[in-house]
């Protein structure tokens, strides 16, 4: 045993090397890329606070009502964003808000075209369901260091380990809803002609799409729950004044900024869930 | 004329190992062995069929018999391993077996559509946007292909539909949206996969009516799957009948009840309701075997009853018995009780019997003035205890 002990791997001394070996050769695209993400972002933030609060308020009643026609839902809506201005939290739902949009349509534009792909060939999805597994599973401090390291401190690496941890289920629910799509429906488009990418517009997309929808609210939930993670390597929203809170024990301040996060996270669930469908 | 689908030689192998399991099957190896040896399933072997322009072709065969993958080998659904599957179109042929994606595309979007046995509507489509789908697929616009849908749902009955939900539909009118998706096609070629064993009886016999209803007016040519032997009798123009990925009878409804090619057909046939399928001349006692005296014809022995040769005239103990004509088709008014029925050999079993049941006489059958046969209980009996099967030998006496 202690000659094991002794003859470590040196494991973290490999990763180390290569987020240094990336460091030095990728420096260029990793720059770019926090660069570009930081305009998008900040300048969204800008915009949308830009607006006089009423607003994003009548926007977002409008469209809950669009999408669900419930009353009630819409009463909700108005109601808790305006405790949140009540509350003082409104730039920050504001900048969290972004992260959590933006961190979605990433992992939207990545996930679902690498779902449909998993689902055309099945070989694709047996290596990449492990590496699915170990991005929920590895713990988000652990991969929060080599973002640190990679895109400097910011919003940037937030909205990065967010990605990673919010990317799977998009993926994994495209790929089952694409997998579950009836033989008889694919059937049917062939056998009214459908050319291969009419089969995949006309017939594996929409009969994918509540399964679809489900990963892209699950998606918004996850980013949602890494807001505090974010806060902690410089990412601006609500996870700020939670971490503020907790390093100076402050029992009100924490309650506060906490129940503003779940408030978002409600409207966003209720108004993205796809209407009429049983709840996943 | 030329067939509106022509099969020749066709194999349908499942699997990766095709070449092998036509090696197989060459050698004259069962479908287990081959399955054994390679993996891959045989769904059709050797099939040779030809469906003429508006005709019902039925395939008929317990589940695993081949019959949908012969189906859906006639449109490119199923591979086709071996042979051909050549396909009416304008005034040549397409083979389906050689042909490019493209062609197969243009085949099925203008020349074979498909009703499919879980209807297979898109359930986030309308029902009006359901039959549109092949004309969307086709690059129609929105306003040409609502019109001809519309027009397709007026037909199966459903207009007022239009806008619901396929789930909010029973599964009969889940089927007419889908019969009437395959009609928005224009297609002369129809091709039916069980399409209503998805459906209570009652429903199923009123669109079997329907269809045969339609079919009337439409001509399409139609490949129909079922393993409901009745079902078959009642549309078919003619049936195929498939055991273990062989056809082993083809012909018309009559002939296979009349004459089944083996026990597995037979089976079939045995539970089957002849009244709608045999027609009088096979039932009848021919008049060839009747006793004849001065030119009479003794059409009934039991109660001595004689017939004129020119069939104008009958006579029982020196009595004249009434005779009058009657038509073979199923709404023709009956002769009275007492008179002697007249009609035609093509008449159906249920037809006649009513007929006997009312006259309280014997059928006569003639052709072209000529007496041709007889119909008496016994003939009935006969067929209904499915003893019809080799009819011609059968001691059928009237006397």
């Amino acid at each position: 045993m202690n000659w094991l002990a002794d003859n470590k791997l040196p494991l973290g001394a490999w990763m180390e090397t290569f987020v240094d070996w990336l460091t030095n050769h990728g420096a260029w695209f990793f720059d770019l890329t926090a660069v570009s993400l930081e305009w998008v972002i900040t300048s969204l933030v800008e915009l949308f606070q830009w607006f006089h609060p009423g607003v994003p308020i009548v926007a977002t009643a409008a469209l809950a009502w669009f999408l669900h026609r419930s009353i009630p839902l819409v009463v909700f809506v108005v109601a808790a964003m305006l405790l949140i201005i009540n509350l003082g939290y409104w730039n920050e739902m504001i900048e969290t808000f972004v992260l959590v949009v933006t961190a979605t349509v990433i992992c939207i534009l990545i996930g679902v075209p690498l779902g449909i792909f998993a689902a055309h060939k099945p070989w694709v999805y047996s290596y990449m369901r492990p590496v699915l597994d170990l991005m929920q599973t590895v713990p988000t401090f652990v991969y929060l260091i080599p973002t640190l390291v990679l895109f400097g401190l910011g919003v940037v690496p937030g909205l990065i380990s967010t990605i990673i941890f919010a990317i799977a289920s998009p993926i994994r629910l495209t790929y089952l809803g694409i997998r579950n799509v009836p033989e008889e429906l694919i059937e049917a488009g062939k056998a009214f002609g459908a050319t291969p990418r009419q089969l995949l517009w006309k017939v594996e997309l929409p009969a994918a799409m509540p399964n679809i929808m489900a990963g892209v609210t699950q998606c918004i939930m996850l980013s949602l729950s890494m807001v505090v993670i974010a806060a902690l390597v410089g990412a601006d929203g609500l996870g700020k004044p939670v971490v503020r809170a907790l390093n100076t024990v402050n029992i009100s301040q924490g309650f506060e900024a906490g129940i503003t996060i779940v408030l978002v996270a409600i409207i966003l669930d209720r108004i993205f869930k796809a209407p009429g469908k049983a709840e996943v | 004329m030329s067939a509106a689908i022509s099969i020749k030689n066709l194999d349908v192998v499942f699997g990766d190992k095709v070449d092998p399991a036509l090696k197989l099957l060459d050698q004259g190896k069962t479908r287990q062995q081959i399955i054994e040896a390679t993996g891959s399933i045989v769904g059709v072997h050797n099939a040779n069929i030809d469906v003429q322009q508006g005709e019902i072709c039925v395939l008929m065969g317990l589940s695993g018999s081949g019959k949908s993958s012969l189906l859906r080998a006639v449109n490119g659904l199923n591979p086709i391993s071996r042979g051909s599957v050549l396909v009416a179109d304008g005034n040549g042929h397409v083979d389906l077996g050689n042909c490019d994606a493209k062609t197969l595309r243009r085949i099925r979007a203008e020349r074979v559509s498909m009703v499919f046995q879980k209807f297979a509507l898109m359930p986030w489509l309308s029902v009006l946007d359901n039959v549109a789908y092949g004309l969307e697929l086709m690059g129609q616009g929105k306003a040409e292909r609502h019109q001809k849908a519309m027009e397709k749902l007026e037909m199966v009955g459903l207009a007022d539909w239009k806008d619901s939900l396929p789930s909010e539909l029973s599964g009969g009118m889940q089927q007419r949206v889908g019969l009437a998706r395959a009609f928005a096609m224009d297609s002369d070629i129809l091709l039916m996969d069980e399409p209503f064993s998805a459906l209570d009886p009652l429903i199923r016999a009123q669109l079997q009516d329907e269809l045969l209803e339609l079919q009337r007016n439409l001509n399409k040519t139609i490949l129909f799957v079922s393993h409901d032997l009745d079902e078959a009798l009642k549309i078919g123009t003619n049936i195929c009948i498939m055991e273990s990925a062989r056809i082993i009878q083809h012909g018309a409804p009559e002939d296979i009840v009349m004459n089944p090619a083996n026990a597995y057909v037979e089976d079939f046939v045995a539970h089957t309701n002849p009244l709608n399928v045999l027609a009088g001349r096979s039932l009848m006692t021919a008049a060839d075997k009747l006793s004849k005296t001065n030119g009479d014809v003794l059409v009934c022995g039991e109660k001595s009853l004689w017939l004129a040769a020119d069939g104008k005239s009958a006579h029982c103990h020196g009595k004249n018995v009434p005779v009058q004509e009657c038509s073979s088709r199923g709404n023709g008014s009956i002769p009275a009780t007492g008179t002697m029925a007249i009609t035609t050999p093509d008449i159906s079993m249920r037809r006649a019997i009513e007929i006997r049941y009312a006259t309280e006489q014997p059928v006569i059958l003639m052709e072209k003035g000529k007496l041709v046969g007889v119909l008496t209980d016994h003939n009935f009996y006969h067929a209904m205890l499915g003893k019809h099967f080799g009819c011609n030998d059968a001691k059928v006496m009237a006397g």
